[in-house]
């Protein structure tokens, strides 16, 4: 018998075969081909066209934008620095020793903020141009608020995905009942605000430890986890006005730290629901025998789980750091000189007696969105490499 | 209370511990507590503040803030008052196609709850109830604004914000997936690329569109001489300005879906494909009987975190038409904005408010019924 291996014939299909056929199996026909790159094409365009406006808008002067639309630098107008130029003609303090001062000035005014019960010192007034500013609030307070709330988070990620809790149902009915008491004694009596919080904290503690034990339903992990994650489906316009009104009380209103918690707790259900889908998907043998040999939780917390799920820990901060340098809402309500971040600083050029200076803008929204395109193409790495997209599939 | 967990409390205590040995002791609380407490003030007591604002007048004064209680008259402004034509739209006259939409509705709401209270517990039949009013009064409102040829107000342009939205986005999103999970050379290129503009600040995609849309010295205005649409302009029509504000959000919000989906195509076996490909199937029937099964509890998630945080859309609306035509552009966070602006405190608290009731139970519903009850058939 002479058998001859089965061979695929390539040479003798049609020429339909040819073009709507794939050559092999896992592969695509050369029609299908061309149809899938024209319409990838297309959407590239479509993508990336407006930043492209953006960006050639930056270069160009008065008349290049009033005239009509110019397309292509140096072939339809003759692209200009003036935009870049104004931005730092029009104010002094443009120099790297304002940047430092500036610098200085947040460090110093965080202390003054702290000893401030005890000893009032004047806190220092920024002297630097506008962008500088905008671009080192926004740096500073993405920063400091996304080290907070993936560090706060991630514990308390941990924590759900490894601790047992079981709050009992009538203390947070009691709880919620005095919150609500504090409230209204605070709004309509005129109570001032931290006597009532403090009566009805030192309540609340009374009463959990006096009738606590008498309460048989209690929640799990689950459910804590679900209240928390749900805290994102609160529209922030219904917390930020209580919020401003929070923050007048206390003197907060146009600082750093009022933005920097705002944005971390706006922030913290993300960083729970994500990072405890990492947690969980670690195996729990490492933790045990770290237990056995005498480790701490916190040990075992930040030298065994947190080196383990570095990779998501790095896609998380990212993400939450983009947020945080997006943020409008919160910002337009709570900071209004001082604190200005740069989306507040874009949406301030739109104010102007003489029109809008487009090509002015558009330098602004080029310096407020090189960073997070960087950070995209960061973030990309991780996401093509399957790390936080666990946590939807849930 | 935890036996079998690594850390498992030590049942006795001795009383000469160390201050570390207490701490790790207390560990699970002191984990947890920080998160606990910032959202316990930083999200609910807010959320209960509002409360107290949305049932009162307030007013800046020179020593502080004057709450006056007025019960829910900020809330009937809105629903049944001066208020109401800004909110639900012109309800006056009402049409025989608004009218008959919502009696169907109506009953098929009915006869759902009906069919569906032989089995379900209590619990579940107070939550029916609820989603069922909550539909019952949309297609009321639906009904006598715009199928009745009158104006629509911020509630409906929300809504429509939200499910059209949803939905275009959805398509699009999932067909870019679809295309990029072929084998194609560059994915990695595209995939970044499709990225970008999730990432990018809402308030520069507001000005770079404000930018783009201007029918005078955009770029389009070429292409719209050209079809000889010159005299148009978008801003001025009700629905068209709302269909380029979903253009715009479409452009920033359609990469989520897409990185989101193809990350979940790729996880389709790809021998199951070669498998039925091999068998003779053709491309229509692989996607419909292998890939969809495989990719829809993705799909339901990503949608529900899309929904969520399309009822919170405001920086487009403001930046590019200021809530315009009207208000006809205008959605629920921004009607309470500019509320808020004209420093009427407690109807901007109250019509915040109305938007948490509407989120929670369009996205409750959706969570219980469709999430949930795929979870449940796909289990029996």
């Amino acid at each position: 018998m002479n058998q001859t291996p089965f061979k695929f014939e390539k040479t003798n299909r049609s020429l339909m075969d040819l073009l709507f056929e794939p050559p092999s199996v896992g592969k695509m026909s050369p029609v299908a081909k061309v149809v899938v790159y024209t319409f990838l094409a297309i959407w590239s365009v479509f993508v990336l066209f407006p930043i492209y406006w953006v960006v050639i808008t930056s270069f160009k002067d008065a008349a290049a934008v009033n005239q009509g639309p110019f397309y292509i630098p140096f072939v339809d107008f003759q692209p200009t620095l003036d935009a870049w130029r104004s931005q730092f003609n029009s104010d002094p303090y443009c120099d790297l020793s304002s940047i430092a001062r500036q610098f200085y000035l947040l460090a110093y005014n965080s202390v003054v903020f702290l000893i401030s019960p005890v000893l009032s010192l004047d806190p220092m007034e920024p002297q630097i141009c506008k962008i500088y500013l905008a671009f080192t609030n926004s740096l500073v307070i993405g920063v400091v608020s996304t080290v907070f709330c993936v560090a706060v988070g991630s514990m308390a990620a941990y924590a759900l995905a490894r601790i047992q809790y079981k709050p009992k149902f009538g203390n947070i009915l009691v709880f919620v009942g005095l919150a609500l008491l504090t409230i209204v004694a605070t709004a309509y009596a005129g109570i001032p605000w931290w006597v009532s919080s403090t009566v009805a904290l030192a309540m609340f503690f009374f009463l959990a430890r006096a009738f606590g034990r008498h309460f048989r339903r209690s929640l799990g992990n689950g459910d804590i986890l679900f209240w928390i994650i749900s805290q994102r489906i609160l529209p922030p316009i219904v917390v930020v006005i209580p919020v401003y009104v929070m923050f007048q009380a206390v003197g907060l209103l146009d600082t750093h730290l009022a933005l920097i918690i705002l944005y971390a707790v706006s922030n913290l259900p993300i960083v729970v629901w994500l990072m405890h889908d990492f947690f969980v998907n670690l195996p729990i043998e490492l933790e045990e025998s770290a237990q056995l040999d005498g480790a701490t939780r916190f040990g075992i917390f930040w030298e065994i789980v947190l080196p383990l799920t570095r990779p998501g820990l790095a896609a998380t901060t990212l993400l939450i750091l983009v947020l945080n340098w997006n943020e409008y809402l919160f910002a337009v309500f709570l900071a209004t000189v001082k604190v200005q971040t740069m989306p507040i600083m874009v949406a301030a050029k739109n104010a102007g007696e003489k029109g809008v200076f487009w090509w002015e803008m558009c330098a602004v929204i080029v310096v407020m969105i090189i960073p997070v395109i960087v950070m995209a193409i960061l973030l990309t790495r991780f996401i093509s490499r399957g790390v936080l997209l666990g946590a939807v599939k849930g | 209370m935890d036996n079998g967990q690594p850390g498992a409390t030590p049942a006795v205590s001795s009383l000469n511990e160390s201050w570390g040995e207490w701490f790790d002791r207390h560990s699970g609380t002191f984990f947890i507590a920080p998160a606990v407490t910032l959202i316990l003030i930083f999200a609910i007591l807010p959320t209960f503040y509002s409360i107290v604002f949305a049932v009162s007048r307030v007013k800046f004064t020179a020593e502080g803030l004057t709450v006056r209680f007025v019960g829910f008259r900020n809330f009937s402004k809105q629903l049944f008052g001066t208020d109401q034509v800004h909110f639900l739209g012109k309800t006056a006259p009402v049409g025989l196609v608004g009218m008959a939409f919502f009696v169907i509705v109506t009953g098929f709401v009915l006869w759902w709850l009906y069919r569906s209270a032989k089995t379900s517990t209590l619990v579940g039949m107070i939550g029916r109830c609820i989603s069922a009013a909550m539909a019952i009064f949309l297609a009321w409102i639906l009904g006598a604004s715009q199928l009745s040829g009158n104006s629509i107000g911020t509630l409906y342009t929300t809504l429509f914000y939200v499910l059209f939205g949803c939905g275009v986005q959805f398509l699009i999103g999932t067909g870019l997936a679809l295309l990029c999970s072929q084998p194609i050379r560059g994915r990695s290129f595209f995939r970044v690329i499709f990225f970008i503009p999730l990432m990018v600040t809402p308030l520069g995609v507001g000005y770079a569109m404000k930018m783009v849309a201007d029918i005078t010295k955009g770029p389009f205005e070429p292409v719209l001489r050209f079809v000889g649409l010159e005299k148009w302009v978008w801003s001025a029509d009700p629905w068209s300005a709302r269909f380029v504000m979903m253009i715009c959000d479409s452009w920033q919000w359609i990469p989520f879906i897409f990185i989101c989906m193809l990350a979940a195509l790729e996880n389709v076996p790809r021998d199951h494909i070669e498998a039925a490909e091999v068998d003779g199937a053709s491309q229509t029937q692989i996607f419909r009987e292998i890939v969809w099964p495989q990719i829809v509890p993705v799909a339901v998630t990503v949608l529900l975190i899309r929904a969520i945080e399309a009822f919170k859309i405001v920086d487009l609306p403001n930046i590019m038409t200021g809530g315009g035509p009207g208000s006809s552009t205008e959605s629920m966070t921004l009607h309470s904005v500019y509320v808020w602006r004209a420093n009427d405190i407690g109807t901007s608290a109250a019509i915040a408010y109305l938007l948490l009731i509407l989120t929670v139970v369009v996205c409750a519903s959706f969570f219980n019924y469709v999430v949930l009850g795929r979870l449940r058939r796909s289990r029996a």
